[in-house]
């Protein structure tokens, strides 16, 4: 009743967000309607139901790869991005020194630029610098996009940070590595896990800077690129894309619960950009 | 701390204590980002700076001539075909811009204003869809969009239309509508933080004072949240302008963007010296707007009060 009469109160509004919403979920909404449709073509009406589509999946090797190099990517740059973002974050939220916001805008700003200029610039310095392209330069990249989220949601999670709990924890005896152990770490534990979670996806959604910067492996954008050329295998990509999208979903929702539980327990509100 | 504890001789002592601490901190503070920074450094910075050295070079087949010229930045400003490119991609993230923080406004309006306890769901709701793949929601534009697409199938197996409609797919209002969606949440966002802070007392006592609803929104909460869409706006500008995707995937011939003709100098054209001064200017024309936009929506703000 009460959550009635609030949406009430929003009049028009109410009904404009819920449209808008709807708006953001369509698209994606069709990828999987049409992952599970018999023809080949995506079109209205539906002509049936089938798992095939899913099911040749697992038969194609060059998927296998590009899948197996998604992940090797995404954890080494969600790994990498979080160590940095981790010092970054503690030294942001902690200390003040001269140049902090200076430093602090640096490390965001590929959050703002256009990727393909970042994507590009990378490309060439690697090349000058003789670095040939590989998976190794494709995480070196995606570190560089994932560390301004990971800053993002670690300094939610550390900001509010009672330094006195650390000291007590001192105070009473317990050495340094006890104290980080047993009072730092479990503070800090879930926004470091939904800084992983958060980078893995970012990592494994990325397509322009792995498509400027891989040599011949592919990941999985990159191979949905490629096969979007061909008409007759969009069933298939819809297929491989709704499956991507379940992954993404569902990394997002458990990195967000984690990222509201580390909040919540430095007492400190906010969401992923507050 | 206080006036009132200087002096005493035991405290001059932590006073000591503690410059010797501030003194250590800015050091340890700047230690502990370093890592962080460096690589920022070597890996944007300074490929920054690579990019804009090799905008004043020339190329020669395989090898590059380091001798200081203009000429890559004459053709990037005066061939036609860069031009209109150029053109086209900041006419395209204008609008989409505009599009996004005009429908973003609301929603973040509502959210901030009506939202109640469900504040953080609506948000969460919000920013989902932008963590999937950005390739597959412009790729789900497509299927949406084209010849045998969901719309038209769908609009002629309500008997609207007779046959297909080709004007939906492979033109700028393709790219124009696919980067709208994506990056909606990036708009409500930051208009959703600055409104939450506005004064509510504020509100209040514009309405005591006789302001109708409307009035007090436009004197009120419309300026104080122009810092949310002042980076709303340019959040979502900068990054359109060289958006590479979405105008290969929807634009057709019509829709190509100047970040497919900067891939192409650096692809199959072979030619970094002119790809670099493309993306050089690029990051020039789209800061002045920036700036431009920025200008303009603070001269409005003022004009409002």
């Amino acid at each position: 009743m009460i959550a009635v009469r609030r949406f009430l109160s929003g009049g028009w509004l109410a009904t404009y967000a819920f449209l808008y919403v709807a708006f953001l979920y369509l698209p994606v909404i069709f990828l999987p309607i049409f992952s599970v449709n018999t023809a080949a073509t995506p079109k209205f009406p539906l002509t049936g139901f089938t798992l095939h589509w899913y099911e040749d999946l697992p038969r194609t090797p060059a998927l296998l790869d590009a899948a197996w190099n998604s992940l090797i990517v995404g954890v080494s740059a969600a790994v990498l991005s979080t160590l940095l973002g981790i010092l970054a974050a503690r030294s942001i939220t902690r200390y003040r020194y001269p140049g902090r916001s200076t430093i602090h805008g640096l490390i965001m700003a590929p959050l703002v630029l256009p990727e393909v200029i970042v994507a590009i610039s990378m490309l060439l310095v690697m090349l000058q610098l003789g670095l040939s392209l590989s998976l190794f330069t494709v995480v070196l990249g995606h570190v560089l996009v994932c560390i301004p989220y990971s800053m993002t949601v670690l300094t939610s999670g550390f900001e509010g940070f009672d330094r006195s709990l650390e000291e007590a924890s001192a105070d009473l005896g317990e050495s340094a590595f006890g104290t980080f152990r047993r009072v730092t770490l479990p503070m800090v534990a879930p926004a470091i896990i939904s800084s992983l979670l958060v980078c893995f996806t970012i990592s494994l959604d990325e397509f322009i800077i792995a498509f400027f910067l891989t040599g011949t492996e592919a990941t999985l954008p990159i191979y949905i690129w490629g096969q979007l050329r061909f008409a007759a295998k969009l069933p298939g990509v819809l297929a491989l894309g709704t499956l991507l999208l379940v992954a993404s979903f569902l990394l997002m929702t458990v990195a967000e619960i984690l990222r509201r539980r580390a909040a919540r327990r430095t007492q400190n509100e906010g969401s992923l950009y507050a | 701390m206080t006036a009132a504890v200087e002096g005493s001789p035991p405290l001059r002592m932590t006073r000591a204590r503690r410059n010797a601490l501030l003194q250590s901190e800015p050091v340890q503070g700047l230690a502990l980002i370093s890592p962080t920074f460096i690589y920022a450094l070597i890996l944007l910075v300074l490929p920054i700076l690579v990019v804009i050295a090799h905008s004043f070079w020339t190329q020669h087949y395989l090898t590059i001539d380091r001798t200081f010229t203009l000429e890559n930045y004459r053709v990037a400003l005066t061939e036609p075909i860069y031009r209109d490119l150029l053109w086209r991609s900041l006419y395209i993230s204008l609008t989409v811009s505009l599009l996004t923080v005009l429908l973003a406004y609301p929603i973040a309006y509502f959210i901030s204003f009506h939202g109640g306890r469900h504040k953080s769901l609506w948000l969460f709701l919000i920013t989902i869809p932008f963590w999937t793949s950005y390739l597959l929601r412009v790729m789900s534009w497509k299927v949406i969009l084209g010849y045998n697409g969901v719309l038209n199938s769908g609009l002629m197996g309500l008997g609207i239309i007779d046959e297909p409609s080709t004007a939906l797919l492979y033109n700028s209002s393709a790219v124009i509508i696919t980067l709208t969606h994506a990056w909606a949440a990036f708009a409500i966002l930051p208009i959703f933080v600055s409104l939450e802070k506005v004064d509510r007392t504020l509100v209040e006592a514009a309405t005591d004072l006789g302001d109708g609803p409307l009035r007090s929104f436009l004197r009120v909460t419309l300026p104080l949240s122009a810092p949310g869409v002042i980076s709303a706006a340019l959040i979502v500008m900068i990054p359109t302008v060289g958006d590479y995707v979405t105008p290969k995937l929807v634009g057709g011939k019509d829709g190509v963007m100047i970040a497919n003709a900067i891939q192409a100098q650096f692809g199959k054209a072979s030619n970094w010296p002119l790809g670099a001064a493309l993306s050089v200017t690029t990051m020039l024309i789209v800061t002045l707007m920036a700036g431009a936009t920025v200008l303009i929506i603070r001269a409005v703000q003022r004009l409002a009060r």
